[in-house]
């Protein structure tokens, strides 16, 4: 091939005679470090100053418990729309009024990549995506989270529920 | 006959038929809930609407003949504008809890609510309320609110079942259904009901809650329960059968099926008494009341096992049971070890509960594959023994070894203490039952619901079973299984895809690994192979194969009676 065999020269900028110099190039460089100090800071101090998403953030997907119930009816829709497969639910009779609930509920945190489409199709508005951003796992059983780890009480997840009333 | 037009379609047609009838059979969907091909016309519903010309109204596609020169329009404005009223009536009072529903995903109402309703509905009012859970019969249970008042159940009780129970309380929307007084939806067929109930309303107590139909695959196969040979779907999640239902096939059930079907031919699939590996009886390990005095062992020692004894006995000292609870190709393979080895006392055991058949489906053979032993090679080989003459030698201790597949002789306490006197005795079984507790050799064998094969029904119609659940052995992307989207996309580390599996072998192949062991040559790599040496051996079996048995099966060539060998049930 005629392009391989000449290949295109790409001639580096001269430098001028106040660069070839180096030191103001170094005392510029200073400057702009030292300005940074003056001005208000963006970092914080995590983990002791921790960040409160708002309303609108999409955190690891956690399910509404109200009155010592979850509100989950086991109709596995999540688990259907689910495009990583990261769901999985299985029912079973209940006494209460819902006639069915979630026996096991299990979302692999290591496969969910936090769309919020089982948000969005849930019929009992039962699995909501909360504020929690942090996940560390040490193995791979331990990213599979039951309901022990999704229960959160709706008091807790005002704020996203009122977002989602809002925006439906 | 009668010249109709049917959306432009011109047809010539037998003029004893419906509208419904002749647009089904040309491939023109017609809507319907309350119209079944096998049941009385009711014609409740409305939803078959359409529009005939010189009819001064939309007329029911379900309950109109057709005549000649009729020309019938089913997607007219007026039929769609008609089609959505009659969607918005029946929804007045439908509860929307398809999230809780069971029906969901396969679904008429719910269908049809896509494709034919407006989706708004102009009714304000508090929807009816009913009750949700009546127990209608030990295996159906009724949500009344759901209940669109199609009336299927009650003529499926009336017509084919024979038994009236059902019957429809009240007027207009307190309409209810119910049993009669003192009555129970409790007869041999009630959970056909379920099938044919288009929406919600009739659910299985068995499968109630169990899984979303959508997270199943479903495999067409052929219910073992007796000699009928119902077609049927298993539905398989996580290798776990959860339900049975019918499967269309005019020439032996219909769309029906049986509740003892349904309901006790696959538990045992999954149950915990399965034998899980193949199992030698050793030196030293005592046999106690919670131990069966059985050691694991893997393929290769138990099938090594097996033929080193099998030589070290005459060949008159040994005895084979075919087993109609297996199939074709397992008879057939095992008669011919047996013919290899020069075995004459062969037999196998009928299983008749009498009086309990009927003229619907059920019959009193309770094995699938009764006419198949029979055909398959036995009759010339019996040589005049029967079970009760095995058995009366194995008493006087001139047969020493007995080879039994796929069935349970120990059941019958008399028998067992017969067996016990055994030198060797060889089963092959898929649970743990009486005669593997005598046994000294048992080979885990795969159920129905894990191999290839054929059944011969009562009729001699000859049917194929397939796979669904998958053993430690098989593949279910490799070896062609039906699959669920879970089972597409899972990998291997997914925890649905981690359902209990047995190392168990089809008993053809365990036979085939025997007869090698023996010094054979057999050559039988898939069950297909050995289906086609039944074909190419067996007169009845002509012309017969895998592919041209299909789903409905195919009669045998021959019809030749054969002498039953003693009953034992």
């Amino acid at each position: 091939m005629s392009s391989n065999q000449h290949p295109k020269i790409i001639h580096k900028k001269d430098l001028t005679f106040w660069q070839k110099l180096y030191i103001p190039e170094i005392l510029r460089g200073l400057r702009l470090t030292l300005a940074q100090i003056f001005r208000p800071k963006f970092t914080r101090q995590y983990p002791e100053e921790r960040w409160k998403p708002p309303a609108s953030f999409r955190g690891r997907p956690v399910l509404v418990e109200e009155n010592g119930v979850e509100r989950c009816v086991a109709c596995g829709l999540c688990a259907r729309v689910c495009p990583a497969l990261a769901i999985e639910v299985q029912g079973s009779e209940t006494e209460l009024w819902k006639e069915r609930y979630p026996v096991k509920f299990e979302i692999n945190m290591l496969r969910c990549i936090f769309c919020g489409f089982c948000e969005e199709v849930c019929p009992e508005e039962a699995i909501v995506m909360s504020d929690e951003y942090e996940l560390t796992f040490t193995s791979q059983e331990e990213g599979i989270f039951g309901k022990d780890k999704l229960l959160m009480p709706a008091v807790k997840l005002k704020d996203r529920l009122e977002f989602l009333r809002q925006h439906r | 006959m009668a010249k109709i037009t049917i959306d432009g379609k011109q047809l010539e047609v037998d003029n004893k038929l419906t509208i419904i009838q002749v647009a089904l059979e040309h491939g023109i969907a017609i809507p319907h809930f309350c119209w079944h091909p096998r049941l009385s016309v009711a014609g409740n519903c409305r939803i078959c609407l359409v529009e005939v010309e010189k009819f001064p109204k939309l007329v029911i596609a379900c309950a109109t003949q057709v005549t000649d020169g009729m020309v019938v329009k089913t997607n007219s404005p007026k039929v769609v504008n008609a089609r959505e009223a009659v969607m918005e009536f029946l929804l007045i009072n439908h509860p929307l809890d398809c999230p809780i529903c069971d029906e969901a995903g396969e679904c008429k109402l719910q269908d049809y609510a896509y494709k034919f309703s407006e989706g708004v509905s102009r009714f304000d009012f508090e929807k009816v309320r009913k009750p949700k859970r009546v127990e209608l019969g030990p295996n159906v249970m009724l949500d009344v609110e759901r209940c669109i008042m199609c009336s299927r159940c009650v003529r499926f009780c009336d017509e084919i079942a024979k038994k009236p129970q059902l019957v429809f309380i009240q007027r207009a929307d307190h309409v209810e259904l119910t049993t009669f007084p003192g009555e129970n939806l409790d007869h041999p067929y009630s959970m056909n009901t379920i099938d044919l109930c288009p929406v919600g309303a009739l659910t299985s107590r068995d499968f109630r809650f169990k899984a979303r139909v959508w997270e199943m695959s479903s495999t067409d196969t052929v219910c073992p329960g007796c000699a009928r040979g119902c077609n049927m779907k298993m539905w398989v999640r996580n290798n776990e059968v959860l339900r049975l239902t019918p499967r269309y096939n005019p020439e032996v059930n219909d769309y029906w099926m049986c509740d003892y079907g349904r309901l006790n031919t696959f538990k045992y699939v999954n149950a915990e008494n399965r034998i899980k590996a193949p199992l030698i009886r050793k030196e030293g390990v005592l046999a106690n009341q919670t131990d069966s005095g059985l050691v694991e062992v893997g393929w290769d020692e138990a099938i090594a096992k097996v033929a080193s004894e099998l030589k070290s006995f005459d060949e008159d000292e040994i005895a084979g049971l075919c087993s109609a609870f297996a199939t074709n190709e397992d008879n057939y393979l095992f008669v011919k070890l047996m013919n290899m080895l020069g075995v004459k006392n062969i037999a196998f055991l009928q299983h008749l509960i009498e009086g309990d058949e009927d003229d619907i489906l059920i019959r009193a053979d309770k094995t699938p594959n009764n006419r198949g032993v029979r055909e398959v090679g036995l009759t010339s080989s019996i040589n005049g023994s029967g079970w009760e003459i095995i058995l009366r030698r194995i008493d006087e201790g001139t047969i020493k070894a007995l080879y039994v597949i796929d069935d349970d002789p120990g059941a019958d306490p008399r028998v067992a203490e017969t067996l016990a006197r055994l030198d060797f005795f060889v089963v092959h079984a898929s649970n743990e039952n009486d005669t593997t507790k005598l046994a000294d050799v048992v080979l885990s064998s795969s159920t129905y619901a894990e191999k290839h094969g054929t059944f011969t029904n009562f009729q001699g119609r000859v049917q194929r079973i397939r796979p669904a659940v998958t053993t430690a052995e098989q593949d279910r992307a490799l070896d062609g299984f039906a699959m669920s989207r879970l089972d597409k996309f899972g990998a291997h580390n997914d925890r649905w895809m981690q359902g209990p599996k047995c190392d168990a072998r089809p008993t053809w192949r365990i036979l085939t690994c025997v007869a090698n062991a023996l010094g054979a040559k057999w050559k039988h790599n898939t069950v297909e192979d050995v289906f086609n040496e039944i074909a190419a051996t067996t007169e009845s079996f002509k012309g017969m194969s895998y592919m041209k048995l299909g789903l409905r099966g195919m009669l045998l060539k021959t019809k030749v009676e054969v002498v039953a060998a003693p009953i034992h049930a």
